[in-house]
């Protein structure tokens, strides 16, 4: 959490910068009042949402696993503030920050974490499998690692078709030591992607820490040895995320450069919430990260001195986004589940249109 | 009709339809300047650029996955495996991604994808290059699975694969590549799912498909001039989606079924395909379903050997006795 920051693309204080140090970056001294108000709400919304969801789970009303994204908001608030009609968004499991980022509705989010046929992915996917291809967002994957390739394949579609964006895939940094992840890097450098691989370092490989697993001197520098440039940042300073990706977007959509950023963060359960997450760190780790950098209290900070917020408007904020978790857990509670019919809906695209079917034969077994 | 290879025959849909649809890519190891391990692909990327005839790196995981992603976005690559043998290092592309994105998106993402290259054994490279997955891609659903044995079907079916909004494993054969047959100057759609009666007769029924088929015609010439048995041999042509219908119409014509597969027996087509017939058709048969697989093992290296492991004309005459003794 105190390594310097660093980057191939443009040389800084090698200091840790005080929060809100990049607040002058013209992406984000350019932003409207509103749109940091936004920005703050959007996080402060992730927050409510996945505590929200946090309580359902221990009610027993999700199954599976919950993987919670809370103490990460800045990243996927930061990034997804940046996109513009051609970039594209894909992630891991730990998905809701980055579903709500986009712009997802939180009822819908909430329901397919309950399992409810009015779920985003009508209760098929669960918490690990958001999805919204009409929000340029494209999952929501379990396996480790395994969307880094489909990221770059977005890119290479977005070259194909000649469209000045950029795709943003997102990893854990247990992801970075997965050969799918360095297949994808050679592809991207070798073919001139414009892909930001984002490595969101949170410390923990599920329960191993970075050290005990990952050797060499940082994850981003690996981008060296494919000749892509690479940056770090501190992901608690939604504005510093913002200041880091935006050069690194710009790159990649005019130049078609891909790149890989390591985003220092932090979350603050357990990897998944059934897992203990007392056998590799303290509970005073936890507290001092929620004390001194917490991404919506340093954001909030920085917005009340500026005089954006107040407190009334952050209690209003606060407030309303409670209630809209609230509502949310009520509309997934008093939605239906799928029915056995649905189970085999959503398999083949032919089976789901009949009447523009091409093929013959049985397409499911008993 | 003109006379083409399997080879040349795959070339030419390749070609039809990436003049078709812009969006259509050829991407694979060694497919563009090379002209292709098998020399499938020659010719393409004078003819098409590099834009679309694209040499990729020894990467299978990174590159079906980077096809995949690009394939949820509008575009329709066609992925050659070298070998099918490979698709254990990208497996986790294409069943966790290719077969899944659909139905975990609620049905909101398509994945028209083709991967297609050689699987078969008897050309001598081992273990490790002679894996026969249709099983095992078959196994997924989300997953079409196609494997034809002649020219005009491999022609055919390959250019519904690539105007599939499915993916679709579309599974070759190094051996077939130098096989003519007659195709048809005009263009021709054969659908997915479709079986063809490759051979009609009365006594026993041989369901097979890809290079079997051959075997099971050569040994059905035989059982009819020196045995006087009759063959009906039924080519599936595509494993999923399945025509079932015109397996189960020959078995109620011969009451007798022979399943012949370049194929390891345990969990095998072959095993499902017998679970179906006698399920549907019990009624029918005269006696037990008989199936002609692999000899169960790895790939034998030993090239007289090797023979003998898979299916041959020998073989499936042997069986096809034992089937109507």
């Amino acid at each position: 959490m105190s390594k310097k920051a660093a980057s191939t693309i443009e040389t800084k204080d090698d200091a840790v910068p005080a929060c809100g140090a990049s607040a002058q970056a013209p992406v984000n001294a350019n932003l409207p009042k509103e749109a940091k108000v936004e920005l703050y709400r959007k996080m402060v919304r992730i927050r409510r949402f996945e505590e929200r969801s946090l309580r359902a789970y221990q009610a027993k009303k999700i199954g599976g696993f919950l993987h919670l994204y809370i103490g990460q908001e800045a990243v996927a608030v930061g990034c997804c503030s940046l996109m513009g009609a051609n970039d594209h968004v894909i992630t891991a499991y730990r998905d809701h920050g980055h579903a709500m980022a986009v712009g997802m509705d939180t009822k819908p989010l909430m329901a397919e974490l309950y399992g409810k046929v009015t779920g985003c992915s009508k209760g098929k996917g669960g918490s690990m499998h958001y999805f919204a291809p009409s929000l340029n967002y494209w999952g929501g994957h379990g396996i480790v690692g395994g969307q880094i390739p489909l990221g770059t394949g977005l890119a290479y579609a977005l070259k194909y078709k000649g469209l000045k964006g950029a795709a943003m895939a997102f990893m854990g940094d247990g992801a970075v030591n997965q050969g799918a992840v360095h297949e994808a890097y050679n592809l991207a450098a070798l073919w001139n992607l414009p892909v930001i691989f984002v490595v969101e370092n949170n410390g923990y490989s599920m329960d191993t820490s970075q050290d005990r697993s990952s050797a060499g001197p940082g994850l981003a520098q690996r981008a060296e040895a494919y000749g892509m440039n690479w940056g770090t940042c501190f992901g608690h300073d939604v504005y510093e995320v913002r200041a880091t990706m935006d050069k690194f977007l710009t790159l990649a959509r005019e130049q078609c450069k891909p790149a890989v950023v390591e985003i220092d963060t932090y979350r603050y359960r357990g990897h998944s919430v059934a897992d203990p997450d007392n056998t590799y760190r303290t509970k005073e780790q936890i507290e001092e990260y929620r004390r001194t950098k917490d991404p919506i209290q340093v954001f909030q900070n920085i917005l009340m001195k500026d005089g954006v917020l107040t407190d009334a408007l952050v209690e209003q904020i606060d407030t309303e986004a409670k209630a809209e978790a609230d509502l949310a857990a009520d509309f997934a509670e008093a939605s239906p589940y799928p029915t056995p019919d649905d189970i085999q809906r959503d398999v083949y695209w032919e089976s789901d249109n009949p009447d523009q079917r091409a093929s013959k034969g049985r397409l499911f077994f008993e | 009709m003109a006379v083409l290879t399997y080879r040349e025959a795959i070339r030419a849909a390749l070609s039809e339809e990436l003049t078709r649809d812009e969006n259509v890519v050829l991407l694979g190891e060694e497919v563009a300047q090379f002209h292709g391990a098998y020399k499938v692909s020659d010719g393409l990327l004078e003819k098409f650029g590099p834009k679309r005839i694209v040499d990729t790196p020894i990467s299978e995981a990174g590159f079906i996955g980077m096809g995949v992603g690009a394939s949820m976005l509008g575009i329709r690559p066609v992925m050659e495996l070298m070998f099918w043998s490979f698709y254990s290092v990208a497996f986790d592309q294409i069943l966790n991604n290719a077969a899944n994105v659909r139905y975990m998106s609620g049905g909101l993402i398509n994945c028209p994808i083709v991967i297609r290259g050689p699987a078969n054994g008897g050309t001598n490279v081992g273990a490790t290059h002679s894996h026969t997955p249709e099983n095992v891609l078959a196994n997924h659903p989300g997953i079409k699975v196609v494997v034809p044995a002649t020219a005009r079907d491999a022609k055919g079916l390959l250019k519904s694969a690539i105007r599939d909004n499915d993916p679709v494993m579309f599974l070759e054969n190094t051996i077939l590549y130098g096989e003519k047959g007659e195709v048809p100057d005009t263009e021709e759609l054969i659908p997915l799912g479709l079986a063809d009666v490759k051979r009609e007769g009365t006594d026993l029924t041989i369901v097979t498909y890809g290079r079997s088929v051959l075997h099971s015609l050569v040994a059905a010439d035989i059982l009819e001039k020196e045995h006087d048995v009759s063959v009906e041999v039924v080519d599936l042509r595509t494993i999923r989606p399945l025509d079932i219908d015109t397996v189960l119409a020959s078995v109620k014509k011969t009451h007798r079924v022979l399943i012949v597969e370049e194929q390891k027996p345990f969990a095998s087509v072959g095993s499902q395909l017998a679970f179906m017939i006698q399920k549907e058709a019990f009624d029918e048969l005269d006696g037990p379903i008989h199936r002609l697989a692999t000899i169960d093992a790895p790939a034998i290296y030993s090239p007289p050997v090797e023979v003998e492991q898979l299916p041959n004309p020998q073989r499936v005459l042997k069986a096809a006795l034992a089937a109507v003794a």
